[in-house]
């Protein structure tokens, strides 16, 4: 069993055009990220750009990279799923960050009485 | 040996494709990952589980930074060198980001040469990425110095709110481990790909058992997910 499953898995096998192609858009997207903090960019823009920059990077790298554009979806939904329970997450400590930082200002702040 | 021989098990579990494959995959009494190999899975199950230590450490960096009142130190200036008289805000970090990149470059290539047995190439490839790596490591160290000369400790900082020390050191340490590790783990499957024990079916040192190229994939798998990490830490805690 182990073994015809061996001949099935043959490996992953691209062009190697592919990987330098990603390559660069690597380079690309970071030189980009970097601009933005090269430039000052500030609010809203300067997030978005971050976040927009630091998303495709990731998708790039786990999707051919790390070959998970080819993978069954069977264990592309088991690994790629689970980490959309961290927005849960994030979500729950930013109402408890909001809350300490409401706390600490009103009764921790010299001038706040 | 492969047995070739058509059964009804394995007419059964004719792949399917599209999202259909997911629920006939997983409900097939039979192994779930039929692509991946179980060394493969387990690996993505590892990186699955060390997604959740860093998301761990990056969100207590989110929480103590949006939850103090003392302002955070800015992390373009704090990070920023003089390099021929000129201030360039950010530049040793954006040098380690190209350099991880590369580093992810070179060991996808390895993983492909291996599949395609070319073994001096794979093993070249490999020792490139963990050349790369290790600089990386070294670039690290200097800034930690650096940061230290200057002041910084995990409790307290010249600039601001004493999180900033505690964030840096527990994110940056523990990705630079990884690093660490993988760059030691390179060395150990480059030589075994060099000396073609992959290709003699040589049994392993520790496990006893034959190992396959497949091996640098999963290494890869590692790799790249040290780069992946890098990428979000340098949008989070370096460009917010």
């Amino acid at each position: 069993m182990a073994q015809a499953a061996a001949t099935i898995d043959e490996g992953q096998q691209h062009p190697i055009k592919l990987y330098l192609v990603v390559w660069g858009w690597l380079f690309v997207l970071s030189t980009f990220s970097y601009l933005v903090d090269y430039f000052h960019l500030q609010g809203y823009l300067r997030w978005s750009l971050i976040l927009l920059f630091m998303m495709l990077n990731a998708g790039l790298i786990v999707a051919v990279f790390m070959h998970m554009a080819w993978e069954r979806l069977a264990l592309a939904y088991a690994i790629l799923l689970p980490p959309l329970l961290v927005l849960v997450f994030a979500g729950i400590m930013t109402f408890e960050a909001d809350y300490t930082l409401f706390t600490r200002e009103r009764f921790f702040h010299a001038d706040s009485g | 040996m492969p047995d070739t021989t058509p059964t009804h098990a394995q007419a059964a579990m004719a792949p399917q494709a599209g999202w259909r494959s997911f629920a006939a995959d997983w409900s097939s009494d039979q192994r779930a990952f039929k692509s991946a190999s179980w060394g493969k899975t387990m690996m993505w199950i590892f990186l699955l589980s060390d997604t959740f230590i860093f998301s761990c450490f990056l969100l207590s960096y989110m929480t103590v930074r949006m939850s103090t009142t003392v302002p955070w130190p800015n992390p373009s200036e704090v990070f920023a060198l003089e390099i021929g008289g000129t201030n360039l805000p950010l530049i040793l970090i954006a040098i380690m980001t190209f350099v991880l990149i590369s580093s992810s470059g070179t060991m996808a290539m390895a993983v492909n040469y291996g599949y395609r047995r070319n073994r001096a190439k794979t093993a070249i490839l490999m020792l490139v990425t963990a050349a790369f790596g290790a600089t990386f490591v070294g670039m690290q160290a200097f800034e930690w110095s650096k940061l230290i000369h200057e002041g910084v400790r995990p409790w307290e900082n010249p600039w601001g709110a004493p999180q900033f020390g505690s964030s840096f050191f527990m994110i940056t340490g523990f990705h630079g481990t990884h690093v660490t590790i993988g760059v030691i783990f390179l060395l150990i499957i480059a030589r075994k790909v060099w000396r073609g024990d992959f290709d003699q079916e040589r049994k392993g040192f520790f496990t006893s058992r034959k190992g396959r190229y497949e091996v640098v994939e999963i290494m890869g798998l590692y790799w790249h997910f040290v780069d992946l990490v890098w990428v979000f830490i340098f949008a989070l805690f370096y460009l917010w």
